[in-house]
């Protein structure tokens, strides 16, 4: 499990020293393995449920401990995924003579880095700093083009990103201070009664959390910092890094919310949620620029997470646990959708060398196999099925109808049609035929496959989710042997 | 896996994997791509037909797997499934020669006839969908799997079209959704089952099942062009012909008809059905829109949209078979699934001989085209006789179930409806026919080509002749033991004689 969080710091370290090429073979070497440590804390996982590990033999008050259960190891396994993809694709698509993009390996390890803390932290304190790598990384990556305007775009959200951090500590601080531990379990077993510096200490951290998770109406500095940097650093920003903070901010709800928490807050937070569906969906539908649309996109998509809030507050367990899976499918389509999305636009930018969305005509015919790939994460986007994005939706429905929050049904199908709204919108334009002359530059196949199977991914996931939410719900031993985890 | 469980997988699969094999394969390999799409049609034809047989023997099909917590993925061949399956799997048997006749050198055919595939899968996924959850999978699949196929030409009209079909039918699907995702969280997962689920459901139930009943058939009718929901069918008009005959006769209408059938007899259950009073308005729309449909088609020159709001009419019939409430009524309703898609496709089949061959689109350029194209205009009369009803051909079969279905449960009104729609069919279909035999050629054809010694390509030519022979013979040979009408007798004697 130290494993998971030590090689991508090794390889940050390593690949500092190296050019972008040099870099990028031992960056695929260091995926590989990644990829297979991974899959060994899976199966792991799935031989003898979720565990705890102390790093080092130290144990919790001194020590960084670490926790994986189902839900965990599912998002260091998407992780893999989505980061592999992008790595190799940024392989590929980055422009090896940049002097500047040799930055890139580093701050895509330390990002990874940063992701497999948050899915594993078991301590606040932990889950802040991998957050700050996460945000530092992200900024660094944002600002990788070297452009004014990606400069102005990364500045933005270094702030954005740095004042949600110090409302989340300022939280931390206030828990600390009337606890004396950080860690989340501890914390959750001294909890009985429900005091106002308490409940300011979760509302600043949710705030701090919301805002670099780009909740509307703090989502300001998401769509020109996703929509300006190099693709595959969009796809890794959309499909990943907000979901860290999401998962913090839904994990201190699920622990603390039953306590902490009010009907009133579960509320404004899910109405913030669906306000920022339809508003997200549609500046998406209004945007000149392809990766606007797909930002914007994603905006709106990080609303549907925020439903969590409502559907799991004061309803019973079987009704919060439909919500809690379709949440997570929801985080897990999204992440492989939008990856494959923005992997896919940056293609067709590539070949049709505009940004704007109305220079796709005729891309249908000559690069049909691009616009594919945008398509199928179109479906999943839309919530059709069978993707993750249509399980998602149907489990939510469930939750909704479930608790007798009908109000959230209409949002979760009005969001459907907004997004189909954006998606045939760029349809539209690609299917249009101008003329006969194919001067499009072509993609070679290995750019234009990695989006495509990230897209069949989310498409199929919506066959397999039963599988998959049955990883989600393996048990938690708090006893299980230290020894055997480290891998 | 046994064989039972492995066909309807296997039916699935063959158009599927045509899909991707054919997505895959280069602009530029026609012949592999022709060869490709007839074995996987062929193959399919064999399949459904082995099905078909073992249903009708008693033979349980089915396969499924939990898909989500409390919802699996289903699919089951039962009677009303094969009636649907075998029309497809026939049909698109001949849409698929006459496409590659149709889009003989033009662009962009291996994304047409790979989404071509895609729309057929979803087709047979629908026709085998064993619970309302796999059917609206499939549903959704086949609207999204049909729009390249709208805007296939690319121009501003055509994605005008696209855009009002996909507002349509995704508006629909939304709609459907909503009721499809509130019956499950009242009544868990249904499988369809002949006599329904809710047959002496609690009383306290019957206002929310009422409403989603609503909402299930609301969404349904976008598909199956009823009224007031009908816009997007005249409109997408602009798709290729073999396009249009596949929306039209056998894929996205039928897709909604079936699904009312579904919903009416295998969810709800007729009796419930009927006791909630709602086949009676059912019944109401469906004629007005038999009626509607028919008017409006008299005011089209335009020759596919005439045929497009004649779909509009002709499909209600079923709809209103289904909602007679009687056995014979829906015999009726069910066959003409069944022999209005033979008619319809024959009908856009010549539609589209006629202007690939002289470039005629319009019905006041089609004087005199009896002479020049014999055997396509005798198609096109056969099949626009039997939309009239004229005997023995198909449609007669169907009106006659339809009105002795009506007489039998007393709903009079319905055979009025009837004969008044088959004058209306007589009023716009006679003068084409006129035009064809029995005026002189005013003007030069518009956009005329030659083909050798047939009157036009050969697989252009083939297809409606033998759709044509079809339904000649299954009107004349309806009460033979393997006609469609004696296939819908079994599901009906099924449905009622649970």
């Amino acid at each position: 499990m130290a494993g998971l969080l030590f090689t991508p710091l090794a390889w940050a370290s390593l690949s500092l020293l190296l050019d972008f090429r040099k870099g990028r073979c031992v960056s695929w070497l260091g995926m590989v393995i990644q990829v297979l440590v991974s899959l060994a804390l899976w199966y792991a996982v799935m031989e003898r449920g979720g565990f705890s590990y102390a790093l080092g033999g130290w144990e919790a008050p001194l020590g960084i401990a670490l926790r994986v259960d189902g839900l965990a190891v599912t998002f260091v396994l998407l992780t893999a995924a989505v980061a592999t993809a992008c790595g190799l694709h940024a392989g590929f698509y980055l422009d090896a003579c940049k002097p500047w993009q040799r930055y890139f390996w580093p701050l895509f390890w330390f990002l990874w880095a940063g992701l497999n803390g948050v899915w594993l932290g078991a301590d606040l304190f932990n889950l802040y700093v991998s957050l700050e790598l996460i945000s530092l990384a992200a900024v660094g990556l944002v600002a990788l083009g070297g452009e004014a305007a990606a400069l102005r775009a990364a500045l933005r959200y270094l702030f954005a990103a740095l004042l949600g951090s110090l409302a989340y500590l300022l939280g931390v601080a206030l828990l600390y201070g009337r606890f004396g531990t950080l860690s989340l379990a501890l914390i959750d077993e001294q909890l009985a009664s429900c005091e106002p510096a308490l409940i300011v200490a979760l509302l600043l951290m949710l705030a701090g959390l919301a805002l670099k998770t780009a909740l509307f109406p703090l989502h300001g500095w998401l769509p020109p910092a996703h929509g300006i940097a190099r693709s595959p650093v969009s796809a890794l920003l959309s499909g990943l890094v907000v979901k860290a903070s999401f998962y913090i901010a839904a994990r201190l709800w699920l622990e603390l919310g039953d306590r902490l928490g009010s009907p009133w807050l579960a509320q404004s937070i899910g109405a913030l949620g669906a306000a920022a569906v339809v508003w997200g969906s549609w500046l998406a539908f209004r945007q000149p620029h392809l990766k606007q649309v797909v930002a914007y996109s994603s905006v709106a998509q990080i609303g549907y997470l925020f439903l969590l809030f409502p559907l799991t507050f004061a309803v019973a367990e079987p009704v919060s646990l439909l919500a809690q899976q379709g949440i997570t499918l929801q985080v897990i389509s999204h992440a492989l959708a939008k990856a494959a999305m923005f992997l896919a636009a940056g293609n067709l930018i590539l070949s049709i060398r505009s940004k704007r969305v109305d220079a796709l005509a005729g891309v249908s015919h000559f690069l049909p196999f691009s616009l594919f790939s945008f398509g199928l994460a179109g479906v999943s986007l839309m919530g059709l099925p069978p993707s993750g994005g249509f399980a998602a939706k149907w489990l939510l429905l469930q939750a909704s109808l479930a608790s007798g929050q009908w109000w959230w049904v209409g949002v979760l199908l009005l969001g459907g049609v907004l997004a189909a709204a954006y998606v045939f919108r760029i349809y539209r334009a690609s299917f249009l035929e101008v003329g006969d002359s194919d001067d499009f530059y072509h993609p070679p196949q290995s750019l234009e496959a990695i989006p495509m199977i990230l897209a069949l991914l989310a498409l199929g996931l919506g066959l397999v989710a039963e599988p998959v939410l049955s990883v989600l719900s393996l048990p938690f031993e708090v006893t299980a042997d230290v020894n055997e985890a480290q891998l | 896996m046994t064989a039972t469980a492995l066909l309807p997988l296997l039916a699935l699969l063959t158009s599927l994997l045509a899909a991707v094999v054919i997505f895959v394969l280069p602009e530029s390999s026609h012949r592999v791509r022709i060869l490709v799409n007839l074995m996987a049609a062929l193959l399919k034809l064999v399949i459904v037909a082995l099905m078909t047989w073992g249903v009708f023997h008693g033979v349980d099909f089915s396969v499924s797997f939990t898909m989500l917590p409390g919802v699996s993925f289903m699919l089951r061949a039962d009677a009303l499934a094969m009636l649907f399956a075998g029309l497809s799997a026939v049909l698109w048997l001949f849409t698929t020669i006459y496409a590659i006749g149709y889009l003989e050198d033009s662009p962009n055919r291996s994304r047409f006839f790979g989404f071509f595939s895609l729309c057929v899968a979803s087709t047979m996924g629908i026709a085998l969908a064993g619970n309302m959850f796999t059917f609206f999978l499939f549903y959704e699949m086949l609207t999204l799997s049909t729009y390249p196929l709208v805007v296939h030409r690319g121009t501003e009209k055509a994605l005008r079209a696209g855009r009002n079909y996909i507002s349509y039918t995704l508006g629909g699907g939304v709609v459907l959704l909503l009721g499809i995702a509130w019956l499950h969280g009242l009544a868990g997962d249904l499988a369809f089952r002949e006599t329904g689920h809710f047959q002496g459901a609690d009383p306290a139930l019957h206002g929310q099942l009422t409403l989603i009943f609503i909402l299930l058939i609301a969404g349904l009718g976008v598909k199956a062009g009823m009224f007031p929901v009908h816009g997007w069918l005249p409109q997408a008009m602009v798709a290729p012909a073999p396009v249009s005959a596949l929306l039209h006769a056998v894929a996205v209408v039928k897709a909604g008809a079936f699904g009312i059938v579904r919903v009416v007899y295998d969810v709800y259950g007729i009796d419930f059905a009927f006791m909630l009073g709602l086949l009676q308005p059912l019944a109401w729309l469906a004629a007005f829109t038999i009626l509607y449909g028919s008017v409006r088609a008299m005011a089209q020159i335009d020759l596919k949209r005439r045929l497009a709001f004649s779909t509009i009419s002709q499909v209600s019939y079923i709809i209103l078979g289904v909602a007679l409430f009687g056995p014979i009524g829906t015999v009726g309703g069910l066959v003409h699934l069944l022999h209005q898609g033979i008619m319809k496709i024959t009908l856009f089949f010549c539609a589209g001989n006629y202007a690939e061959t002289l470039g005629v689109h319009r019905v006041d350029e089609l004087d005199g085209a009896g002479a020049r194209m014999p055997a396509t205009s005798t198609a096109f009369t056969l099949a626009a006789l039997g939309m009239i009803g004229v005997p023995p051909l198909a449609g007669f079969v169907t009106k006659w179930m339809l009105g002795t279905g009506a007489l039998a449960t007393g709903v009079e009104w319905a055979v009025v409806v009837l004969l008044l729609s088959s004058l209306l069919n007589a009023a716009y279909f006679l003068p084409i026919v006129y035009r064809l035999w029995f005026c002189p050629v005013a003007a030069p054809w518009p956009g005329e080509r030659r083909w050798g010694r047939l009157e036009t390509s050969a697989w252009l030519f083939w297809p409606p002749l033998i759709t044509t022979l079809m339904l000649v013979l299954v009107g004349l040979l309806a009460a033979t033991a393997f006609s469609p009408l004696s296939w819908a007798q079994l599901i009906v004697v099924r449905m009622y004689l649970p």
